[in-house]
């Protein structure tokens, strides 16, 4: 917030441009006028939340009752000593790895092969960017039908071969990657594809003269090129798989068995489901929190550094 | 004086967060029940004076209760404004709302979510309206034993939902079973099952169940624990006894009827949304199924009786929803005005009766649209010898989908090695929690 607040004013002296003629006294004001729609955006749509949950996760609070006073820390250790918080955080983890592994592998290729092909070249784009039109609520209940063993298209094909695509956990595990990767796929593609025509041609050019193999350019010239743009992609990946939910929630349900409970599942299960407990709820969102800051500054500082590496070596 | 400002605006956005915390908190906090607590003392029946009245209901009666309001709507000057809400969607709205002091005037509710809620002050107490019922007694004794705390009712019942054993009489002909006479046992259950499966019509299979679905194993497991004559949980509702001989028998049952393959394969998978299709389509021999749907098998022969216990016995799960007037409500003397006419022959009969509902007092139990239909009338005296569980936990015990009662029936049932007193102990966890 203090960012934007601050850019006007100390934007206007670098660009040298004349100030005269305007009372000095009037230009915070003034810079604060332009912030305050952003300003006011941030504290109600998230200062004020964001507080409100810091004080729920402080409080006693069922669902049905509200608040009902300090309740600092005993929220935290329910949340922790839940009977399924190691094993939503190990199962959030898990699916983050393979998401995003796939997503960036494969967004990564399709960008290679839309910018390779060039007659095909549209309707490849569009192919892949389509699912994307979709919700993820949407998109979830539509691989629901697919998938189901009663209603779903393959039913007959699935109980021939005596195999369900969400009755074991690997399954239900990969059945929900794939209904991921075929949403996500095409969105991710598309960063790679801006990354990729932002690298100038006469480096690629220059590798060519130099006799590197295709794999060569790729690895030295390419990759290290891209690096802003995977930044960017995994930042976006692992923070969006982090905060997994519909697709369980729709899917799954985080069964079988309590194989698939997300994290966030968890907060709406203890929410919602039965616990019925606001404070516990905000307690584990507050924890999920601070693990994304801390993953998200992990993961930017890693990129950084190794720009900065880049450019000494 | 850079600084000064900018320091000063942050103070003030800070005082503003501050205060619109203060009243959300507030706001959310203010859970005192209104005094009203006799709204029949303006006359026996509340007020019909031309107010409008909001009521919430879940999707699963939305069929029973459009009839209701529409009923009500026609003989009244008070309006009753219908909502109908997805059923995994219920609590967390109802939530929502009552943190917000904005609950309708009246709402239905899940009978076995009924204790909590009641506890928690989310209805008005009605006890003085409805001790002047003259048929006091011979409402559904198990919907109002939900909806009582420390001895003062809250709670009506709204619509009733019974498990019974339905059975496919077209079946039972070709797999050469009486088809009037219904499995007195659950082991004539299976058996009937295997005759079924046995046929070997493709996409027809002996029984079907909801093996993911908590809320469909208690509706229709617990019945045949009861007939055995055995409790589920204890009565303070604070300990689970599911690991009683009876229990285990019944476990044993499906276990050897999964085992067997006489079960519709995606029951394994059913978390509750097509638990009921399979039999509605005539494809599933026999099974433990809602009474409220008994208008919807078309185009088939069924036969309906109680469900039974592993050595006979007959009993069922008297759930289906109760209402009562919302804590927040201030027009309570016309929603008894509603009340008190849903509880009238005329509802009971006209509209619930007359659409093959089961009524919900057991002196209009052989009512003359039941007189026609003599399934109607087992249903009914199947009702008043029913049961409906009481515990406050029973939500997260039994019906959320990690629920630790689904977890124990997994194991007994499609697992092999399953440590049912382990098992058992998570439920009582889970039920003993404050």
């Amino acid at each position: 917030m203090s960012v934007t607040v601050a850019s006007p004013r100390q934007g206007r002296p670098v660009q040298g441009r004349p100030v005269q003629g305007r009372p000095r006294q009037g230009r915070p004001v003034q810079g604060w006028l332009y912030a305050a729609p952003t300003a006011v955006f941030v504290t109600a749509l998230f200062v004020v939340p964001l507080l409100l949950v810091l004080v729920m996760s402080g409080s006693r609070w069922p669902l049905l009752s509200g608040n009902q006073g300090w309740n600092f820390p005993a929220n935290y250790t329910k949340a922790v000593g839940n009977r399924f918080f190691l094993d939503s955080v190990a199962f959030t983890l898990t699916y983050t790895a393979l998401a995003t592994a796939l997503l960036i592998g494969l967004g990564l290729g399709l960008a290679l092969l839309v910018q390779e092909s060039t007659r095909w070249k549209g309707l490849l784009r569009t192919a892949f960017l389509v699912p994307n039109a979709l919700g993820l609520a949407s998109a979830s209940l539509l691989f629901y039908v697919l998938y189901s063993p009663f209603a779903g298209p393959f039913a007959a094909i699935t109980e021939q071969l005596g195999f369900t695509f969400l009755g074991t956990p690997d399954a239900a595990l990969w059945s929900t990657l794939f209904l991921i990767v075929w949403r996500y796929a095409g969105f991710y593609m598309l960063l790679m594809l801006v990354g990729l025509q932002s690298v100038p041609f006469d480096v690629f050019e220059a590798a060519r003269i130099d006799g590197a193999t295709r794999w060569q350019t790729f690895r030295h010239v390419t990759l290290p090129l891209l690096r802003p743009t995977l930044a960017l992609t995994t930042v976006l990946c692992v923070t969006g798989s982090l905060l997994a939910f519909e697709q369980f929630y729709i899917l799954t349900k985080g069964g079988p068995d309590n194989s698939t409970i997300s994290v966030v599942q968890l907060v709406y299960t203890v929410a919602f489901q039965g616990q019925n407990d606001l404070g516990v709820a905000a307690a584990l969102s507050v924890l999920v929190l601070l693990a994304l800051v801390v993953v998200n500054a992990v993961q930017l500082r890693a990129f950084h550094r190794t720009d900065v590496d880049a450019g000494t070596s | 004086m850079r600084n000064a400002s900018r320091g000063s605006i942050l103070r003030t956005l800070t005082a503003a967060a501050a205060v619109v915390l203060l009243g959300l908190a507030t706001a959310c906090g203010s859970g005192a029940a209104p005094s009203a607590p006799d709204p029949a003392a303006v006359g026996p029946n509340g007020l019909d004076d031309g107010t409008t009245l909001t009521l919430w209901t879940r999707a699963p009666l939305e069929k029973q209760a459009k009839l209701l309001v529409e009923a009500y709507n026609a003989a009244h000057t008070n309006k009753v404004e219908l909502t109908v809400v997805p059923n995994d969607d219920y609590v967390a709205k109802v939530g929502a709302a009552a943190g917000a002091g904005s609950l309708p005037d009246l709402f239905a509710a899940d009978i076995v979510y009924v204790p909590s809620w009641v506890r928690q002050g989310l209805f008005q107490d009605i006890s003085a309206s409805i001790d002047r019922l003259p048929f006091k007694t011979s409402i559904n004794k198990g919907h109002m034993a939900a909806g009582t705390f420390e001895n003062r009712a809250h709670v009506l019942p709204f619509v009733l939902d019974l498990s019974m054993l339905f059975w496919n009489k077209d079946l039972f002909r070709e797999a050469g079973l009486d088809p009037e006479k219904a499995p007195a046992t659950l082991a004539e259950y299976a058996a009937a099952a295997k005759a079924v499966q046995a046929l070997g019509k493709p996409d027809t299979y002996g029984t079907a169940t909801g093996l993911n679905c908590g809320g469909c194993l208690v509706f229709t497991w617990f019945p045949s624990i009861w007939a055995a004559g055995a409790p589920v949980i204890s009565p303070d509702g604070g300990t689970s006894l599911l690991d009683s001989p009876a229990a285990t028998e019944v476990y044993q049952v499906w276990r050897d009827l999964w085992a067997a393959g006489a079960v519709l394969p995606s029951s394994r998978d059913e978390a509750g949304p097509t638990w009921t299709a399979g039999f509605t389509e005539g494809k599933v021999g026999l099974m433990f199924y809602p009474a409220t749907l008994l208008s919807s098998t078309q185009g088939f022969d069924v036969g309906v009786a109680g469900i039974p216990g592993p050595d006979g016995g007959r009993s069922t799960f008297v759930g289906g929803d109760g209402i009562g007037i919302s804590k927040d409500s201030t027009k309570a003397a016309q929603a008894w005005n509603f009340l008190d006419w849903l509880l009238s022959e005329q509802a009971q009969v006209e509209v619930l009766g007359k659409n093959r509902d089961v009524v919900s007092r057991s002196d209009l139990a052989g009512n003359r649209y039941a007189a026609q239909d003599p399934r109607l009338v087992a249903i009914n005296e199947v009702a008043s010898g029913g049961e409906t569980p009481v515990a406050t936990n029973f939500q997260q015990a039994f019906n959320a989908t990690n629920s630790p009662w689904l977890t124990l029936v997994r194991n007994a049932v499609l697992d092999g090695g399953a440590d049912l007193p382990k098992d058992n102990a998570e439920i009582t966890a889970v039920l003993s929690q404050q």
